[in-house]
């Protein structure tokens, strides 16, 4: 279905591609190229020094492993919220699919407040856990998951067109071979989610690490501790420091550019398999 | 990350047979888990916000949101996204026409810049722009001379909005539009039909939903934008705070109600757009 | 099937165009909405100054842009109706003036990006300096108004739980054992720079000028801190809304805007033995002002903060005025304490940012691993 054979019946591909180009250099790669023209003010070995600085190097490990984890957490649920919204029948699922993209609608800040609200010593939620000595709020938990309901919508929306399309065959002749359900989910339908999962992770992940909005307002911000790599960025700009922000700037956009590439070429050479197959 | 954020909820799929499905009680714990866990990390935030909101009466959140300064936020909030959805859909629909029809080198690298925005911290989102547009920046000077003011102004919020949004209707296209394949409308093309009728009469009606689905989830994030649009707002109360930026400062100003109020209508925006989208998927799907 | 389909897609365009119809047409009501009142309260007005003989040919209405910091949002609503009145009694203009705040950082940063502010009114002079260095504002800005052209000034004091359960009396009390202090980040608040710089100059002053005990003084305060927020209003609801810490670091003015708004019942404020005089300066941005011909009207805007009225406005926000008067007749509220001053006692801003706050700075030591 996705056989690639030159296509030049159809019109528009000039036209199409012009105005693609165009706009995306206009409003993504222009702008960003700013961020790369700014850094040039600094010699490298200032460079190198700004992005390699304790702090720095602290606060890209918070965000990583933060991201990291919520990315896996994600991963999990959203695998399982996927699984039950595609395969099972209960009453309010239409309800309950809508909210999944809710995390995308809402503005992060607002997400941030209540997160806190809920999880902070005297929240809904953190005031049980305070007693038991869990530090939710103010600790990277509580960025891990603020970072969660930031990439639940990327996971089970990745997820769950691949878990509607998976053939029933496939299963059945599992099934037929005589194994038992558990081993039909790790070797029939596992596989075959695998690619999906990857990429529902790597954008949750991705999403993760350059979230601001909601993470400043549960992360506590302590140096060294619960700083995270774009509040250094705010950091740096509100000290008149251009060229340190966007050096910091620029090691993040690296870094996304890559993961996202990888992703991408990941998934290209999936389908082509698929397709060979 | 082909076939993001598509959703078609099969009717068929629960109606399994049953030795390719679990059990009963797995089922429901299945559920359960599913659940408990949607619960307490969306379902929870969402609540608190509106029993926040609804604190103080209804006469403090009716009030709230006839405030000046929150209805100048909406209208705001509301022409940013009027004008950035249109632009990022068309824009998406071209993108999807040219990366799906058609075969070409650096594919991939192209849809890696369509994805990046998604990855970009807000952060940097709006600062590239103070970069390019601010009185210090590389066209700054040029432009001030002539008198034009991009930041801290329309042009800047708008512009910022676009940015976060590019990815949406592009990125739930191109996975439609792939696996619908070219025949329909080289079919088209064959009996004579041309470019644009091609793409009204046989391209649009297949990708519809997947469209109108984009175009939901691009608005309602365009909507809901507070990093970028914070770093280039300027933060005039009654003439560059979004919606956002108005909940921070009343959040600020220890107006937690209020606050919490305004919030709640960008919920509900929010809510009603994706029930709808749900209701109008229903019906036409009874129809088949 | 084709033409089905075909029906369809008109039918989702046509859904589509009533949406945005929709939008508009709200966003249209909205406009009238607010136009309205705003309307109503310029005619009003506008009417009583044609019954009143006139005195000078009535100027165009004119609007001014106030760039603020955080804390002085409940002052300046104040000030701006005030002032609002005074010049239309004063000119017969209408003048509307407009309002943003922000970290005080942020804001410097803004105006300095392009920003087209009459005037800042910021947390502290090193902010406007910024914007002195692209040539916004001319470099003899704090000799423009009276008494550095600071129209109040403020205090840092400890804002603590009813009661004072953890007997917190001065700074020494901070560093004691199981204490939370609650302060904003010195790199992004500028609150935060007095509260740092109070303390400081509380510890040289008890171990004899001795520069290395204050150090350790301070990175002892901090290593107390359990949270560190961006800004002064993010200390405050983190202290009194989430209930962490045992004693706030705030501006007076803050503190006393925290009880009345918060809680009168659950926070008393504690006056150290020592604290600085914090003065938050005001200037005219020279270029925009000049170039939107608002001078006149923005140096009266500040200018006004001196008199008595606005000097009453402040003393009501909790900022200490300067007029000697005034400050009499608030004396129940400002007590007297011993005060820094950031000139004779840092040598100005400029010395102060570079040796605690700039990067690699004294500051900076404090979160230094392995220190």
């Amino acid at each position: 279905m996705k056989g690639s054979k030159p296509r030049n019946v159809l019109p528009g591909f000039g036209l199409s591609m012009g105005f693609t180009i165009f706009y995306l250099s206009v409003i993504v790669l222009i702008p960003l190229s700013a961020v790369l023209f700014k850094t040039f003010e600094l010699s490298w070995p200032e460079f190198w020094k700004t992005v390699t600085s304790a702090r720095v190097l602290a606060a890209y490990r918070v965000s990583f492993l933060t991201a990291f984890f919520a990315g896996l957490v994600n991963l999990v649920f959203g695998m399982l919220i996927a699984w039950v919204l595609v395969r099972y029948r209960f009453p309010g699922k239409k309800l309950i699919d809508s909210l999944v993209d809710l995390p995308f609608a809402l503005p992060t800040a607002v997400a941030g407040i209540a997160l806190t609200a809920i999880y902070a010593p005297n929240g809904w939620i953190g005031s049980y856990l305070a007693p038991l000595g869990i530090k939710v709020a103010y600790s990277p938990i509580g960025i891990t998951i603020a970072l969660i309901f930031i990439g639940l919508p990327f996971v089970v929306r990745t997820v769950q067109p691949v878990l509607q399309d998976l053939e029933k065959e496939t299963e059945e002749a599992a099934v037929m071979l005589g194994a038992y359900r558990l081993r039909t989910f790790w070797k029939v339908i596992l596989p075959e989610l695998m690619p999906a999962l990857v990429t529902g992770f790597a954008m949750a992940f991705a999403r993760g690490i350059g979230e601001y909005g909601s993470v400043v307002f549960i992360s506590g911000n302590m140096p060294l501790k619960t700083e995270i790599t774009p509040l250094l960025i705010m950091t740096k700009l509100e000290q008149y420091d251009y060229a340190g922000a966007t050096a910091i700037a620029l090691v993040m956009l690296i870094v996304s550019f890559l993961m996202l590439l990888v992703i991408n070429l990941l998934q290209w050479q999936m389908n082509r398999r698929t397709i060979a197959r | 990350m082909a076939g993001t954020i598509t959703v078609h909820l099969n009717k068929e799929a629960s109606k399994r047979p049953e030795h390719v499905t679990e059990s009963g009680p797995v089922r429901w714990i299945l559920i359960a888990i599913a659940l408990l866990f949607l619960g307490l990390i969306v379902v929870l935030p969402l609540l608190s916000i509106f029993v926040e909101a609804f604190k103080k009466g209804v006469g403090v959140y009716i009030d709230s949101i006839k405030d000046p300064d929150a209805m100048s936020a909406l209208k705001l909030t509301l022409t940013t996204a009027l004008i950035a959805v249109p632009l990022n859909t068309v824009f998406g629909i071209a993108a999807a026409w040219a990366i799906s029809k058609f075969r070409f080198r650096g594919k991939n690298i192209l849809i890696t810049l369509i994805d990046l925005p998604f990855a970009v911290s807000p952060v940097i989102s709006g600062m590239v722009y103070v970069l390019l547009f601010g009185a210090q920046g590389f066209l700054g000077p040029w432009l001030d001379d002539r008198g034009i003011q991009i930041i801290f102004a329309l042009p800047g919020i708008v512009l910022a909005t676009v940015f976060v949004t590019v990815p949406f209707v592009a990125r739930e296209l191109i996975p439609h539009m792939q696996a619908q394949g070219v025949q329909e409308e080289e079919a088209a093309s064959s009996l004579g039909a041309k470019g644009w009728q091609i793409f009204w009469r046989v391209t649009l009606p297949n990708i519809k939903w997947g469209l109108l689905y984009g175009i939901i989830l691009c608005n309602a994030r365009a909507m809901g934008e507070f990093g970028a649009v914070s770093v280039v707002s300027g933060h005039i109360r009654g003439e560059t705070n979004t919606l956002p930026l108005h909940i921070e400062i009343l959040y600020n100003e220890y107006q937690f109600s209020a606050s919490f109020a305004v919030a709640s209508l960008l919920v509900m925006l929010a809510v009603v757009t994706l029930i709808v989208k749900s209701i109008v998927e229903w019906k036409s799907s009874s129809q088949h | 099937m084709k033409k089905i389909t075909h029906v369809r897609s008109v039918v989702i365009i046509l859904a589509l165009t009533l949406v945005l119809a929709a939008c508009g047409q709200s966003g249209n009501n909205t406009n009238t909405t607010t136009n309205k009142p705003a309307n109503a309260a310029t005619d009003a007005p506008a009417t009583n100054a044609t019954d009143e003989p006139a005195k000078a040919e009535p100027k165009p209405p004119v609007e001014l842009l106030n760039v603020s910091y955080d804390p002085t949002r409940e002052l300046y609503v104040e000030y701006n109706e005030a002032f609002a009145k005074h010049w239309k009694e004063e000119t017969g203009q209408e003048v509307t003036i407009k309002q943003s705040h922000g970290g005080s950082g942020k804001q410097g940063r803004a105006v300095i990006d392009g920003l087209k502010a009459d005037v800042v009114t910021l947390a502290l002079g090193y902010d406007i300096d910024a914007i002195v260095e692209p040539g916004l504002i001319n470099e003899d800005w704090q000799s423009k108004f009276e008494h550095n052209s600071a129209p109040y000034t403020s205090t840092i004091v400890f804002l603590v739980r009813k009661g004072n359960p953890k007997g917190i009396k001065d700074w020494n009390d901070l560093i004691k054992d199981k204490v939370e202090v609650i302060t904003p980040n010195p790199k992004t608040s500028g609150g935060a720079r007095w509260n740092y710089l109070a303390a400081w100059g509380y510890a040289l002053k008890q171990n004899g000028g001795d520069e290395a005990k204050a150090q350790e003084f301070v990175a002892e305060l901090f290593k107390h801190v359990p949270v560190l927020d961006s800004g002064a209003r993010g200390s405050t609801t983190t202290f009194v809304e989430r209930g962490i810490g045992d004693v706030l670091l705030a501006w007076e003015n803050e503190a006393f805007l925290s009880i009345n708004e918060l809680g009168p019942d659950k926070f008393e404020i504690v006056y150290p033995s020592l604290s600085i005089l914090a003065e938050p300066p005001v200037a005219v941005v020279d270029k925009v002002v000049d170039e939107r011909g608002t001078r006149e009207v923005s140096e009266a805007y500040l200018k006004y903060l001196y008199s008595d009225e606005g000097q009453e406005i402040a003393a009501k926000n909790y900022y200490r005025p300067i007029n000697e008067t005034v400050l009499a007749k608030y004396k129940e509220t400002f007590k007297d304490l011993e005060l820094l001053t950031i000139d004779q006692d840092f040598d100005g801003w400029k010395t102060a940012q570079e040796k605690h706050f700039a990067d690699g700075g004294v500051f900076d030591k404090i979160y230094t691993p392995g220190s």
